[in-house]
């Protein structure tokens, strides 16, 4: 797909310069897109690949620099005339109107109209054309958009981008909320898109999605670009991860010392059933174990999480932590069984983004800091600055906003909170979403010293191999039953994918 | 919701610690006016105008002792309702029903039956008056919390029947304080400062301290902020939303005791239009409307801004029709104010 003859770029930015205050975001970025190709843009979080992107779809100036489009200079200053130049950009978080159908969504500020009213059965039949093309043609144009899957939401999205006549296409990890089935549907949405001559800056954590799809790399630290346009195929993983982390990085997941027979069974669930989401599910976890959930998207395993820790109410079975039966459907019970939950949504469900971090840290245990009704907040600071050093989050400064924390170290928050509280059964739910390679190891890591400390962990993740790196065992899951449970040294990624396309074919 | 319309408020106590030199923040003017004591900084400065104004055009019938007195008992009754109020909208909840539970609680603690019952007693009308209140906010919040409907239709439910059984009780009929304990002892003070002006005090001190200092506050904080991070975290939320409810309850209850006193009587149109008065000073004052940040200090400045405002208008024979635009055009560029610093600090992530 790379022509070496020295085509005119499409898009050239040169020594882009960006700062917030006295935040410089970017101190330096070039980059070069040529049509038709995906470019990687690599990065850990906080390099400035957001800034990035926003610099180019108009939602930011940059301070310094220039952005040539077809070799001349041009201003985006403002998201419209990045949509004239033909640039259009998938954000991370969806920014579908949930209320409004797909076809509604599709055309949103160019509608359709003659005379003021709306077209809405060209609208219909353009928006059947844009799904044929995204490979989605079961998805009807007058649906809502709320009644979708995240994953075909963001088909709706990538719709929207289409329907305006664009050359260049930005898409800010898009595969975040896709399973693998979903991800190779992308990649051949984007396999078509560079046919035609767009061309696709590539936004992801996953290194194996790059290699997958990616013509050529830039790669982000600090906000500078540390290595610019180098070709995928030359570059191996680990050069990668050195160039984004600036360390080498050896092992990913900690070993596995295993859990000796005799220790005792912390979590212990019996034929739990949620309605129609699962039924059946029974697994028991032992003091230092940690056991993984392999499955889809939507196969169960966060209603499954969530059912446990009493967020969702049982509708059969039982859990019980050493012995004690907990009351369906209660997470006093669970949290007073010492039972900790770090939920997918760690942002819209786990932390207090605008409050600071000691109180996020606390959150589940402040009122035992406190004497009677009466906070202690310096307690509860001096607890907080305590565990922030024993899992290397620098700078330890309770007082910080949560939200100005990388997703990384946000996460690293859910599991003071539980560590401070003292946990039993730690439950992980996708634990290094949006959580960038050098901190998931630190993660890894702590998970495993957890472990190590006799906590029983459940984790579970769409990326199967982080569940097999991480567990001593694993459940394979689909359409909400368990399919198997093996010790995660006796199968691989392609033994848990078969058992899973075998199981939800039978 | 996208970066740049989420406030990104700092904490409500302590100043934030300044931010590591690889994450600086914005500068520290701005930082400064997004803080806590910025953002009241705001405040004062626009009730000091107000004071200047007052003084020029007003003289010696607004800068007096009196005259400050005369706005703190004016002020009084807004705020103790507005202090329950800080807690219910930082907690993400509306109380619409504030103002008729008020006249409710006037009409039942001065039934000629409960004044006679208060004949050796006079507290007992107080605690009646509270205890109305108190029942008006579990009944409003087992709605919200249990019944899961939305605060902003269940208090205004409220605000409409409490309002009517006033009137069904009290007969529409004005009922005359009689009870000499009562009125004495509002009529008398303390230091030289009404014992009107003292509750107000007393009830913004307990607040303050109920709000930043207690695991209930943290609470109320915590579930204003997330409240599904609240709830798996163990808060157990859906009773302390009914807690809130009767918090807000009770200091109508309260105040509706002080309106007895002020008016000498009881009667089903008290309180009238109090609930907007009361939401416009909490989120003049700071507090989100969102939830997830509350200032009591801050309702207290915004309670005397306007009652402030009342006051000059008034010393100046002004209508009450352009005081009614003044406030409007406030409440806007207050709200606007607000915005703009908590924009500023909130594009500070790259």
């Amino acid at each position: 797909m790379i022509k070496d003859d020295h085509p005119v770029s499409l898009l050239e930015v040169r020594g882009l310069i960006k700062s917030f205050g006295s935040a410089r975001a970017l101190q330096g970025v070039t980059l070069d897109v040529r049509p038709g190709e995906v470019h990687c843009v690599l990065g850990q979080n906080g390099a400035g690949k957001s800034t990035l992107i926003k610099t180019l779809s108009g939602a930011h100036q940059p301070d310094e620099g220039d952005i040539l489009w077809n070799g001349d200079k041009v201003t985006i200053d403002h998201p419209i005339a990045a949509l004239e130049l033909g640039i259009a950009t998938m954000y991370q978080e969806l920014d579908v109107v949930e209320g409004l159908s797909i076809a509604e969504n599709i055309f949103l500020g160019h509608e359709l109209d003659k005379g003021g009213v709306l077209q809405r059965r060209e609208a219909n039949k353009r928006t059947r054309a844009l799904m044929d093309r995204l490979g989605h043609p079961q998805l009807s144009p007058t649906r809502e958009v709320g009644t979708l899957s995240p994953a075909n939401q963001q088909i709706v999205s990538m719709a929207r981008a289409l329907s305006h006549d664009i050359k260049l296409m930005i898409m800010d990890e898009p595969s975040a909320v896709l399973d693998t089935e979903e991800v190779d549907n992308l990649f051949r949405v984007v396999e078509e898109l560079t046919k035609e001559g767009i061309a696709v800056i590539y936004i992801s954590h996953r290194l194996e999605e790059i290699e997958r799809i990616g013509d050529r790399i830039t790669v982000l630290k600090d906000g500078k670009s540390v290595a610019s346009s180098i070709a995928v195929s030359d570059t191996p993983t680990r050069e990668l991860i050195s160039l984004m982390t600036g360390r080498d990085v050896e092992n990913v997941f900690p070993p596995a010392p295993g859990v000796p027979d005799d220790a005792p069974v912390v979590l212990e669930v019996k034929d739990l059933a949620l309605g129609s989401h699962f039924s059946d599910v029974s697994l028991s976890i032992r003091a230092g174990e940690v056991v993984g959930i392999a499955g889809l998207v939507g196969s169960g395993r966060s209603e499954i999480m969530e059912t446990i820790a009493g967020h969702r109410k049982a509708t059969a079975g039982t859990v019980s932590v050493k012995g004690t039966k907990l009351r369906p459907g209660s997470v006093r019970d669970a949290v007073d069984a010492e039972m900790g939950l770090a939920p997918e949504e760690r942002k819209s469900q786990g932390l207090i983004l605008d409050e600071p971090i000691y109180r996020n840290a606390t959150l589940a245990s402040f009122a035992r800091f406190a004497r009677g009704p009466l906070l202690n907040e310096a307690a509860e600071r001096d607890a907080t600055a305590e565990q922030m050093r024993a899992l290397e989050l620098r700078p330890a400064e309770p007082n910080r906003i949560t939200r100005t924390l990388s997703g990384g170290n946000q996460q690293k928050i859910m599991l003071a909170r539980w560590l401070i509280h003292g946990t039993e059964v730690l439950l992980l739910d996708e634990p290094t979403r949006g959580v960038d390679v050098g901190a998931r190891v630190e993660i890894y890591t702590l998970i495993r010293k957890l472990a190590a400390a006799g906590t029983a962990i459940l984790v579970v993740s769409s990326e199967i191999d982080e569940v097999l790196g991480l567990a001593d065992r694993v459940l394979v899951l689909a359409d909400g039953r368990v399919l198997d449970e093996k010790p995660t040294s006796e199968i691989d990624e392609h033994g848990v994918l078969d058992l899973v396309m075998k199981g939800s074919a039978a | 919701m996208s970066e740049q319309t989420t406030p990104s408020p700092t904490t409500t106590e302590e100043p934030a610690a300044p931010p590591a030199a690889t994450e600086a923040g914005p500068s520290a003017v701005s930082r400064f006016f997004s803080s806590p004591a910025g953002r009241s900084i705001g405040l004062v400065v626009a009730l000091l105008l107000l004071v200047v104004i007052g003084t020029v055009t007003a003289g010696e019938n607004f800068a007096s002792v009196d005259n400050m007195l005369v706005i703190l008992r004016l002020a009084s009754i807004t705020g103790v309702v507005a202090i329950g109020v800080t807690f219910v909208i930082t907690a993400g909840g509306i109380d619409l029903s504030v103002g008729s539970v008020l006249g409710l609680s006037s009409v039942v603690a001065s039934l000629g039956a409960i004044q006679t019952a208060a004949d050796g007693f006079w507290p007992l009308m107080v605690f009646v008056a509270i205890a109305v209140g108190v029942l008006a906010g579990l009944t409003n919040g087992f709605i919200i919390a249990y019944g899961k409907v939305v605060a902003f239709m269940a208090t205004l439910a409220m605000l409409v029947a409490a309002r009517g059984l006033a009137e069904l009780i009290s007969q529409r009929q004005t009922q005359i304080v009689t009870n000499d304990g009562f009125l004495d002892f509002f009529r008398g003070d303390l230091l030289g400062i009404s014992w009107v002006v003292w509750i107000f005090i007393i009830v913004t001190l307990i607040g303050w301290f109920l709000l930043n200092r207690t695991t209930f506050g943290r609470r109320t904080v915590a579930i204003g902020g997330n409240a599904t991070a609240a709830r798996l975290a163990g808060v157990n939320v859906r009773r302390h939303t009914v807690y809130l409810y009767m918090l807000a309850g009770a200091c109508a209850g309260i105040a509706g005791t002080m309106m007895l006193s002020r008016t000498t009587a009881g009667t089903s149109t008290h309180g009238l239009l109090l609930e907007l008065d009361v939401i416009a000073a909490v989120v003049v004052g700071g507090t989100l409307l969102i939830g997830g940040r509350g200032t009591i200090g801050g309702t207290v400045l915004g309670v005397l801004l306007f009652s402030t405002l009342t006051n000059v208008f008034t010393q100046n024979n002004l209508s009450s029709s352009v005081q009614l635009v003044a406030k409007g055009i406030i409440i806007v560029i207050a709200v606007l104010l607000q915005q703009r610093f908590a924009n500023r600090e909130g594009s500070q992530s790259p």
